[in-house]
């Protein structure tokens, strides 16, 4: 799994990190995203929901688990 | 930031509508001549009472309710905060509890951190979750619930109504903070409270309206006169209470083809955005909403910087996003939905929106969101 250190990141930059990222990823494969910005808890899953991939839920504080699916 | 390089279209009515004329004519008829404390034994002061009298008997019939139910407050921020907090005082033997919506406006929010509450979850468009309502109204030591009438961030009308049989039911007292619906958009009945604010319907700012129905308990929660009267302490400002109460008349009279025009604005709004701007989400319900407001939101764009690239192109809009807010947090309302909270834009039309600017606001924006989007290398 990949993790992307996006802490201390301000809104959008976590999302685009995310964005970037997942275009190098095979389908299936999971990228963490360890983002600290009070808006990534609502703005990655929400991203998932618009582009098509799987939100797996936050393992622990400002961690968010994403698989790529599309 | 220097001149706008397009002609100014303010576009921020939820946040503050520009002065009626209705209001402008009155406020200045009413500062010659209701000036005076209208509780002397003057001539002066007699003017200043009739003023007041006449404003409030405006008030109540537009709001088609008793005279001596109308309260008048210096903001709708205050009036709202009044009726929670004067609400759970006169219920305080029946409990200490506030249930209310996760997308209540933040005036009913900070005035629910005082107390115990309980808070009702929404859907993904932005409406009350009403099973969850029912079952949080019945809960044991519940003194009072609070409903916005319709969201000030998506536009999502709530089920007042049916909230409203719920609180009938376990016999709780309904305050509904209307602020966003007067003057633009009906309030089914069943409510014991109801505010409102003079700014968001074309009145002046600093004027808000609370109604508490015959029966319901209410104490103040602030230290009261010697009249026992609900209404803000201290002196109220007399011409913009009168001009409020005009300038309601006057948006009431006129509500419904306003409405028409501008719902169709918005709807031309909601169509073409979602055409022309890749990676938006238009939110909030595309047809039981305010006829005024739309919000979207834009993947991988700053909010600030749209904000900012939009004022320089001429247009007044507001945003739920984090970078836009003094706490850096994003808006409560979108977090609610769950729908993305950055590249968030509010646009809320007003009687003095045209056709024309909404075009020019349509043929600009894909272009700064692309721009914004690119700096970002996306």
């Amino acid at each position: 799994m990949i993790t992307l250190d996006c802490r201390g990141q301000m809104c959008p930059l976590p999302v685009i990190a995310l964005a970037k990222q997942i275009r190098h990823v095979g389908i299936g494969e999971k990228i963490r995203v360890l983002a600290d910005d009070p808006a990534a808890a609502n703005d990655i899953p929400a991203w998932c929901r618009m582009k098509e991939q799987e939100y797996l839920g936050s393992p622990e504080k400002h961690a968010f688990d994403v698989r790529k699916i599309s | 930031m220097g001149v706008p390089a397009g002609a100014a279209a303010y576009m921020d009515a939820a946040t503050a509508v520009p002065l009626h004329p209705v209001a402008a004519e009155a406020l200045v008829a009413a500062l010659a001549d209701g000036w005076a404390d209208p509780s002397r034994l003057y001539a002066a002061s007699r003017r200043a009472q009739q003023l007041s009298e006449a404003a409030r008997a405006a008030f109540a019939e537009a709001l088609a309710v008793r005279v001596d139910e109308v309260s008048l407050w210096s903001s709708g921020t205050q009036a709202a905060q009044a009726a929670v907090l004067g609400g759970l005082a006169g219920r305080r033997r029946r409990g200490d509890t506030l249930v209310h919506s996760a997308i209540e406006h933040s005036a009913v929010l900070h005035a629910a951190a005082k107390g115990q509450a309980v808070e009702v979850g929404v859907d993904r468009l932005g409406r009350l979750d009403l099973a969850a309502w029912d079952a949080a109204v019945h809960r044991d030591g519940v003194a009072l619930a609070s409903l916005i009438s319709a969201s000030h961030e998506v536009g999502t009308v709530q089920p007042v109504a049916a909230a409203a049989d719920y609180c009938a039911e376990a016999g709780v007292p309904l305050h509904v903070d209307a602020a966003q619906s007067i003057g633009r958009h009906p309030v089914p009945p069943g409510w014991s409270m109801l505010s409102a604010s003079a700014h968001k319907w074309g009145g002046p700012p600093g004027v808000g309206v609370l109604v508490v129905r015959k029966g319901v308990r209410w104490i103040s929660p602030y230290p009261q006169d010697d009249l026992y009267r609900p209404g803000a302490t201290g002196a109220l400002d007399l011409p913009a209470v009168v001009a409020a109460a005009a300038s309601l008349r006057a948006v009431l009279a006129e509500a419904q083809a306003e409405a028409v025009r501008l719902s169709a604005l918005v709807d031309r709004i909601r169509e073409r955005v979602a055409a022309t701007v890749p990676d938006v989400e238009v939110v909030g319900d595309p047809a039981d909403r305010l006829p005024h407001l739309v919000t979207f939101s834009c993947l991988y764009v700053d909010g600030e910087a749209l904000l900012h690239a939009l004022d320089r192109e001429g247009f007044a809009v507001s945003s739920g996003s984090s970078c836009t807010a003094s706490t850096l947090r994003p808006s409560h309302v979108l977090e609610a939905m769950g729908v993305l909270s950055h590249g968030n834009v509010r646009v809320s039309l007003h009687r003095g929106t045209t056709s024309d600017e909404v075009d020019r606001f349509l043929s600009v924006l894909p272009g700064i969101i692309e721009g914004i989007r690119k700096e970002a290398g996306m």
